[in-house]
């Protein structure tokens, strides 16, 4: 495997609908941003890149099959390599990865991965129903089929085991609502409270409109290179680029059915998915006494799809704690609930601790007034950019937009692309994205890693 | 062609939906234009088999809840897989308990389009003596209103659909 640099990223405004454009059309709005960050034309991007990977989640919104070989030839980058890619809510994640690969097998040198959703084509309670369908049509789907509905059946089981409180899950809303203000490209930039969470309208409890986010469309591209694709960019380019490196990346996957996940024992759980960092006397006894009180893994109430690619990636990158050496993370918080279950599955905090971990202040940005008591100093912001809960969850696009907020951090150019300098995490060197699919059934994490000098 | 009368086309109003669509006179006035939305009906019926599963939804039309057992490792699933996931032998037909505790739950106030008209409504994973995995349910004779914690844990009974209409939701609990 190949070095391979993250070299430029667009995004296109996350809108609730945007019926001034069809899909094509808002891909190429991302794919020329990214090429205006680039100082190039169109003209000149389009000879640089050796192909592409398209993704998108549903076949169902678009109403259109083929989709991704549209935007190729609307960007102009036909007749060369493409495919799509589709994995849920982690496509735009997984296309971020299919295009890692298409550089570090040397299939490419410079890749650009696009990824798009346009939702609003339905109703929102359609929406749901199109959603839904990414569940088992034969036993999960007649039920009751709502993916709010699921999620909020796997947090009362964290709160039955854990303590998991909603004051917990609203903080998180607070945080990455709060963020999204100084974020121009966000869908829901909003200044709350816990108790505004609470308050807004019950959707499946314990979880509110506020603690969910919501449909968008929108797309976001991400350009990939080898040493020797850099080169060529830089060639074109006249100038030098930051170089933002993936230091690694990780899959996981978990059963379609939530009923079906396993409930293991304490010595199977510290074979198979304890992390470096939990395998100490004191981690033991802290788990030893969670099994004794009856807790299994990973049950409904945790994600082992999100611990095994976490534990991956980290072991690519030489990373044994996260919460100490990574600078940031932008992880998949469809819901609240599931922004705390990822802190513990990516090994943040253990299992257990996230509901305290998401209201103590370690989780937060440092320069930002969020109206909240914190008891802990910023040590590695999560949702910088506001995450899905603001920034819109167009799905094939979701994944890559988190790259492209990554590398801006990475590049210290938060400043210029959101005019504001306050969600710039201070001396960011090393991020990790996380994307994240159905009910933990698919999930990636790429860890981006800045390598030259680059001070703040 | 010419030296022809035109064909004359004979419409009706089958399919117009609009009138006088406005054209600017000057063409650069169209990259101005508002965006034209229409309406596009898409309906579908599907033949779906439940294939390999169908037992089970039989099982519900006789008032029987089927789950099944891997034959070589012995790992029970309450909701049935004839390849087993942990081991990847084939699992052989069993008959569930119609007494279950909740394992975790929630009320849906919304839903999907074609639920909504059930909610509020409580959604429940419930757990089986002897199997090792859950099952996705309805529970019925629960306030939705007043939803708690205090219901996992709780003992619930099976009732069945007396007209089987051969969905899941044939089945659905009922505390005990
Ligand atoms: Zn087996």
């Amino acid at each position: 495997m190949r070095p391979v640099y993250v070299l430029s990223g667009g995004v296109s405004k996350f809108a609730k609908a945007r019926p001034d454009k069809t899909f094509q059309a808002i891909v190429k709005e991302a794919f020329d941003a990214s090429i205006a960050d680039l100082g190039l034309e169109p003209r000149q991007a389009i000879e640089l890149l050796d192909g592409s990977v398209a993704s998108y989640f549903s076949d169902h919104f678009q109403r259109q099959l083929m989709s991704g070989i549209m935007a190729q030839d609307y960007l102009g980058l036909v007749p060369k390599p493409s495919h799509r890619v589709e994995g849920g809510g982690a496509t735009g994640g997984l296309c971020f990865q299919e295009g890692w690969k298409s550089v570090a097998s040397g299939d490419m040198d410079v890749c650009i991965a696009y990824g798009f959703e346009t939702m609003s084509h339905v109703q929102t309670w359609k929406g749901n129903e199109f959603i839904a369908l990414a569940s088992d049509v034969s036993f999960d789907y007649p039920v009751g089929g709502f993916y709010s509905g699921y999620y909020a059946m796997m947090v009362t089981r964290h709160m039955k085991e854990f303590g998991t409180t909603v004051e917990q899950m609203a903080t998180v809303s607070v945080k990455n609502h709060r963020n999204a203000l100084y974020n121009p490209y966000a869908q829901k930039r909003m200044a709350l409270t816990v108790e505004d969470v609470r308050k807004s309208p019950m959707v499946a409890w314990p979880l509110t409109r506020l603690d969910i986010c919501t449909m968008s469309d929108g797309a976001a591209a991400v350009w990939l290179a080898s040493e020797e694709g850099l080169a060529r960019v830089e060639k074109a380019t006249g100038k030098r680029l930051p170089r933002v490196k993936v230091a690694g990346i990780g899959r996981g996957t978990d059963a379609m059915r939530m009923a079906d996940r396993p409930h293991v024992d304490y010595e199977t759980f510290y074979r198979k998915y304890a992390l470096p960092i939990e395998d100490t006397d004191e981690g033991r006894a802290y788990y030893r006494d969670l099994w004794n009180k009856g807790f299994r893994y990973p049950g409904v109430h945790s994600f082992r799809a999100g611990r095994t690619a976490s534990a991956q990636a980290c072991k690519r990158a030489g990373i044994a704690d996260p919460m100490a050496e990574l600078d940031f993370v932008e992880l998949h918080d469809a819901y609240t609930s599931s922004e705390i279950q990822t802190y513990e599955d990516m090994g943040l905090c253990r299992y257990g601790e996230g509901g305290p971990l998401a209201i103590d202040g370690r989780t937060f940005l440092p320069g930002i007034d969020y109206g909240l008591t914190l008891s802990k100093p910023s040590t590695t912001p999560v949702n910088p950019s506001g995450g899905l809960i603001a920034c819109g969850h167009p799905v094939g696009a979701t994944g890559l937009m988190q790259a492209v907020f990554a590398l801006w951090q990475l590049q210290h150019t938060i400043p210029q692309h959101f005019g504001d300098t306050r969600l710039q995490v201070p001396n960011a060197r090393r991020g990790a994205i996380h994307s994240h699919a159905g009910t933990g059934t698919y999930v990636s994490v790429s860890i981006l890693e800045r390598e030259d000098g680059g001070a703040a | 062609m010419s030296g022809h009368d035109k064909v004359p086309v004979d419409e009706t109003l089958e399919g117009a939906v609009v009138f006088n669509v406005p054209f600017p006179s000057d063409l650069k006035g169209l990259d101005q234009m508002a965006p034209i939305i229409i309406k596009h009906p898409y309906y579908v019926d599907y033949i779906h088999s439940y294939g390999q599963d169908s037992p089970f939804f039989a099982g519900l039309a006789n008032k029987r809840l089927m789950g099944t057992k891997c034959t070589a490792c012995g790992h029970a699933f309450a909701t049935p897989r004839k390849a087993c996931m942990e081991c990847g032998a084939e699992c052989a037909w069993v008959e569930l308990p119609q007494q279950a505790r909740v394992h975790a739950f929630t009320v849906c106030h919304f839903g999907s389009e074609e639920f909504l008209p059930d909610c509020p409504f409580v959604l429940a994973q419930v757990e089986f003596e002897g199997f090792d995995t859950l099952f996705l349910t309805r529970i019925q004779g629960l306030d939705p209103t007043a939803p708690s914690l205090d219901w996992i844990g709780m003992k619930v009974g099976a009732r069945f659909r007396r007209l089987s209409r051969l969905k899941p939701t044939d089945v659905w609990f009922e505390p005990l």
